[in-house]
């Protein structure tokens, strides 16, 4: 795996012209149909009843009214209108791997109306590709120290009584390009490791119970049916208190690329702990220390040391409108819109800055603000036109204040392939009203 | 019709009594079960994890350093590259023991696992990646013997197994800490604060608080 040769450029190519296109990326002031309305109000007060100029000619009937529309077919699958065709999940272009098989793909999330991420444009993080596997050959297996191993098929998961509900998730890696350099330009590549859905499934303590976890288990190994066999070993604790097998996502059946048939889901915990395409538990004394455990999915620490099974994903937030490769057309009023969530709770708050973090103000906190989940925030702001650089901070139900870059550099080592990054994330509004990613 | 109604209403009240009552097994275990009995002789060729501290699971089977080297330009060196220093897909799997207190470290099997059976464990289940667990076990152990020993953490003449693999002395093995986070103590400064850091701006030394 190795950097892209310059992925600013590359963003140029892929961003700004072929998939964006010019009008999806500016944001007009909500100020202009105001401005429209009071000028005509002067103009009916000066005495001219007949309301506004009348155009050259008259609005034109659309030809949608003429015409039948397209007819239903037998059977589909319904896909977004072609109009939004520039709404995409796409790979990772800032970091650049050299396949395509152990890599990602992110979320747009400047396009995400709302705390739900459509399954198809979840972000992807696979280890060995999207493994492909029949249902009705499925088995999963519960062994180790448990008194009674278990083997299920999908017809038995399914049985169960099923519980519903909404997380997001993280890469532990969402954001590890950005932070010493501002390589990123949009928010989709900056944080699009991010996502949020309804998760519908099991827990996984009655699968356990049923099993009967032994006194000396105190870690559960899940294990995945894909081509790279990827394996998490997880704390007794947070599987008997919120995980999930998993099996349905957003009103369907998991995506293939979500782990279809199954998953594992450890709401609030970064995603390479949510096992996919999920085969094996076995309830073990200790973890084994496997690759993913250690060489990967640890964070540098100083004085060489590297901080292993840091799951949690803490309270983080992020403006999503206006982001990086907008373009704010003209001073007025702009509704500032973003996400904020923490894997050890609720948001609670959220305050935004203008002046790159001198003074802050709070914003709204639109509901539902779900434990662990993506929680909205709005606020309206006036821009005068003038240079500045907007954050967002978020805080979460334990008290805990998402930090800045500086405050995480200051006890952590940044220097490689560094995850877990929270940070306050700043972007700039240039007098032009282009929008650029500001983290150094 | 207003007696109706009200009859409609304590109906619908009722209704709402009995189904939130229903509702309370709403999340808590039923007393059902649907997993059958597996027996640990059905799963020896699932349960391949290796506890690599102590290379328990580690299977029989033995691999020398230039058995592991046929293994290697056989299976390995189209993305990995000449001596595993590194191919047109992925970085080198030799050097940086050493380089865990500098900046960037080169994180290798070598330098970075802290129990040599992790790279047993890996190979088997995950490469060559486009047919994993393809090798066998004595394959397994060949190309972790060359590896290491391109490491110049095992002689030539090594001869890698359950029991030699797990002695085997790595350079990383104190460097792993468990997670204590939060380590950062942001404030919720509203007026007057302190401009948003970087992380150069960490190099310099803190401000005082205001």
């Amino acid at each position: 795996m190795t950097k892209a040769g310059d992925p600013r450029a590359a963003e140029a190519v892929s961003w700004g012209h072929q998939d964006e296109g010019e009008a999806a990326g500016v944001i007009m002031p909500a100020s202009t149909p105001r401005r429209g309305f009071l000028k005509g109000a002067a103009l009916a007060g000066a005495g001219l009843m007949t309301g506004s100029v009348a155009k050259a000619a008259p609005l034109p009937i659309p030809e949608s009214n003429t015409v039948m529309g397209d007819p239903i077919p037998a059977e589909s699958y319904g896909l977004p209108t072609e109009f939004e065709k520039h709404v995409k999940r796409r790979r990772s272009d800032v970091f650049k791997n050299k396949q395509n098989f152990s890599d990602w793909s992110m979320t747009p999330l400047q396009h995400q109306i709302g705390i739900v991420t459509p399954n198809g444009l979840f972000f992807e993080r696979h280890h060995n590709g999207v493994a492909k596997i029949d249902p009705d050959k499925h088995r999963l297996v519960i062994h180790g120290l448990v008194d009674r191993p278990l083997e299920f098929s999908m017809d038995d998961i399914v049985r169960y009584p099923s519980v519903s509900r909404f997380h997001f998730m993280e890469c532990s890696g969402n954001t590890l390009t950005d932070w010493r350099e501002p390589k990123s330009v949009t928010v989709q590549q900056s944080h699009g490791l991010l996502a949020c859905a309804q998760w519908t499934g099991v827990p996984l303590s009655w699968l356990l119970a049923e099993a009967g976890v032994k006194p000396e288990g105190k870690w559960v190994m899940f294990e995945g049916g894909d081509g790279s066999g990827h394996l998490r070993s997880i704390p007794i604790e947070k599987v008997m208190d919120d995980a999930l097998l998993v099996y349905g996502q957003n009103g369907e059946r998991l995506r293939a690329e979500q782990g279809y048939p199954i998953r594992a889901f450890f709401p609030g915990w970064e995603g390479n702990t949510c096992v996919k395409w999920l085969r094996r538990i076995k309830v073990v004394a200790e973890p084994d220390q496997i690759r993913g455990e250690t060489a990967r999915y640890s964070d540098p620490m100083p004085n060489g040391k590297w901080r292993q099974f840091s799951m949690v994903m803490e309270c983080k937030s992020v403006i999503t409108s206006p982001s990086g490769g907008m373009s704010l057309k003209g001073p007025g009023l702009y509704e500032v819109q973003g996400f904020a969530w923490s894997g050890n709770g609720k948001i609670t708050n959220v305050d935004l800055t203008f002046d790159g973090g001198r003074t802050w103000r709070e914003a709204a906190i639109e509901g539902p603000a779900l434990d662990k989940c993506l929680t909205r925030f709005r606020y309206r702001w006036n821009w005068d036109g003038g240079p500045a650089k907007l954050a967002s901070r978020a805080m979460d139900s334990t008290g805990y204040v998402q930090p800045t870059v500086e405050d995480i550099a200051r006890v952590r080592e940044i220097s490689g392939f560094v995850q877990h990054h929270n940070g306050i994330f700043p972007w700039t509004v240039a007098q032009s009203g282009e929008v650029s990613n500001a983290i150094a | 019709m207003r007696s109706r109604d009200l009859l409609g209403l304590v109906a619908g009240a009722l209704l709402a009594g009995v189904s939130s009552v229903d509702a309370a097994d709403y999340g808590q275990r039923p007393e059902v079960g649907y997993g059958k009995p597996v027996a640990d002789a059905d799963l020896v060729l699932w349960n391949i994890d290796i506890h690599t501290p102590d290379g328990a699971n580690l299977p029989a089977g033995e691999g020398t350093v230039p058995a592991g080297k046929l293994v290697y330009e056989q299976k390995c060196i189209a993305c990995h590259g000449e001596k595993a220093a590194g191919g047109p897909v992925y970085g080198t799997l030799v050097g940086g023991i050493g380089s865990m207190t500098k900046s960037p470290r080169v994180l290798t099997p070598g330098s970075m696992y802290p129990y040599a059976p992790i790279l047993f464990d890996y190979v088997r289940r995950a490469m060559p990646m486009d047919a994993p667990q393809s090798l066998t076990n004595d394959e397994v152990y060949a190309v972790a013997a060359y590896i290491y020993n391109l490491n110049g953490l095992v002689p030539d003449d090594f001869k890698m197994n359950a029991t030699t693999m797990a002695r085997i002395e790595m350079p990383n093995r104190d460097a792993f800490v468990r997670d204590n986070r939060p380590d950062t103590l942001a404030e919720r400064c509203m007026s007057d604060c302190k401009p948003i850091g970087t992380v150069a701006d960490a190099s310099k030394p803190a401000a005082a608080p205001r």
